[in-house]
């Protein structure tokens, strides 16, 4: 074996083991940060003797194997140094969950345990890349342009509550679970759209690899609970619109808007599998939450050839079943801009105008504003609101594509 | 495994009759389950005196030590098996004293 393909065996046991090996690791000695240091030194370990040794027949036992090896050598050392015995099972799992089917994997109680609702978003975040994606601390930072020094914080903080705490290492109860898993699938959201907004050149790689990690963690969530709808519509989501990510960004770093876009470079794979998926749902007859509802709307516009044969009238159509779900002004902005293309901008303005005082200080609601106004004909008060949607933008390659608008003004 | 329950409190207004039935029903739910270790409700912050004892004498100072728009008006101890039935109760607890709850976890 060369040593490209040794490394390629580590690189694939690492995206295929980590978090299984956590997750037994967690299980036995009822300790994360145990668990996490005992797996990263499993990885050094194979990656020092797999390129001597060969890659084993069974990767993720090795791993498993070398991993609880070095957990039990810490123990002992701790239990040495201390001179009294490690508290037992700090996680544990004493009071089994409700039956659930088919839920056995260990890597699903270690994301509940991540996602648990008593951390904040930002700590469920850095903890799931952690110690479900395998991604590293310097990894994290640099994919949310944050100090290391701050994730590690937010880490060790987190292993800290989780043992004071007692937050339980296990799949919730029934009656809990349909709100957690939503909680798991906001995280996996979050962290999909910090890598699809980061889109670009000149942009960190790491930040563009969190969409194919949220993608990844999406596909494991939705195999590890079938049943859930709104998994698959999450991953459906994420698979239409990681489809459209290259013609989203021209070759100047310039945002290309979905009726500008070169639709022959969509990624045909990822659009098909993402219907597929939207088309499961449907059949299935049961009322779409708000993922199935917005890969919908993605699957619509997907299904387009041409911008101009998008059915608009299903895009409003679905809107308006998603903001009998979530009244979030957001909602209601996007669906102005699918009227706007049914029934022109001037109805589409005049919805977008009772948002105002919500969305002042959202830059797409300007963008929005300037874009129906410039179609108007209004030019004066569309290069107002380009100049705020400018002001308010963070994305560089949004900022290259509103400057040029307004500057194309009459 | 022993949790504080704190009652946080912004409001000077005291509990009212049905709050207080409802915190009376809470309790006695928390003893039939098995959940109950202590509970108890606090006079006003301003009622309080703070002693510092570790120089040669101790002093006495009239107030909180905290001077602050939120106080603690109440606790309860409670025992769960962990923090989601920790947390679970004391949703309940928040809900019946109709008050912000705190949950903390002792050592």
């Amino acid at each position: 074996m060369s040593g490209a393909d040794v490394r390629e065996a580590i690189t694939r046991a690492h995206h295929e083991e980590w978090a299984r090996v956590i997750a037994s690791l967690t299980k036995r000695f009822g300790d994360l940060d145990i668990a996490e240091e005992a797996a990263a030194e499993a990885f050094a370990t194979a990656v020092q003797r797999w390129p001597a040794d060969g890659v084993p027949a069974n990767p993720g036992a090795w791993l498993t194997t070398t991993a609880s090896h070095k957990a039990i050598d810490r123990i002992r050392r701790e239990h040495k140094r201390d001179g009294k015995q490690k508290e037992a099972q700090l996680l544990y799992d004493d009071d089994p969950p409700e039956p659930l089917g088919a839920i056995e994997d260990e890597r699903l109680r270690l994301i509940f345990t991540c996602c648990h609702p008593a951390l904040a978003m930002e700590t469920r975040v850095a903890l799931t890349l952690r110690m479900v994606a395998g991604l590293t601390v310097p990894e994290i930072a640099r994919a949310f342009l944050v100090q290391e020094t701050t994730v590690g914080q937010r880490i060790t903080r987190a292993k800290a509550k989780i043992r004071a705490a007692r937050i339980p290492y296990r799949v919730p109860y029934a009656e809990d679970l349909p709100a957690r898993v939503s909680g798991v699938l906001a995280v996996l959201f979050l962290v999909f759209n910090e890598g699809y907004l980061a889109t670009g050149p000149g942009t960190d790689p790491v930040r563009q690899d969190l969409t194919a990690e949220a993608i990844r963690l999406t596909r494991l969530i939705r195999a590890l609970m079938p049943q859930d709808g709104e998994a698959t519509g999450l991953l459906a989501l994420m698979l239409l619109t990681e489809a459209r990510r290259t013609a989203r960004v021209s070759a100047t770093g310039e945002l290309v808007t979905l009726a500008e876009q070169d639709r022959g470079t969509w990624d045909a794979t990822l659009i098909a599998e993402g219907h597929r998926l939207v088309r499961e749902r449907l059949a299935a007859r049961v009322a779409p939450g708000r993922y199935q509802i917005l890969a919908a709307i993605s699957a619509v516009h997907t299904s387009a050839r041409d911008v101009r044969d998008t059915d608009w009238s299903q895009v409003v159509a679905l809107y308006d079943q998603l903001v009998r779900l979530d009244a979030s002004p957001v909602i209601a902005l996007n669906r102005a801009i699918a009227v706007a293309e049914l029934d022109g901008p001037e109805a589409a303005l005049a919805a977008i105008d009772r948002l105002e005082d919500r969305l002042a200080g959202y830059h797409v609601y300007h963008a929005t504003r300037a874009d129906l106004l410039r179609r108007l004909g209004r030019s004066q008060q569309s290069r107002a609101a380009y100049d705020k949607a400018i002001e308010l933008a963070g994305n560089t390659a949004e900022i290259a594509y509103l400057t040029r608008r307004r500057d194309q003004l009459g | 495994m022993q949790y504080l329950v704190s009652v946080i409190d912004d409001t000077a207004g005291l509990a009212t009759p049905d709050e207080m039935a409802a915190v009376d029903a809470f309790n006695d739910r928390l003893q039939a389950e098995g959940h109950w270790v202590f509970a108890g409700g606090l006079a006003a912050p301003s009622s309080a005196t703070v002693i510092d004892n570790r120089g040669e004498q101790a002093m006495f100072t009239d107030g909180p030590f905290l001077e602050s728009k939120e106080y603690l008006a109440g606790f309860w101890i409670i025992e769960a098996a962990d923090l989601d039935v920790a947390l679970k109760l004391a949703a309940e607890g928040s809900k019946a004293c109709n008050r912000k709850v705190e949950v903390r976890p002792f050592q």
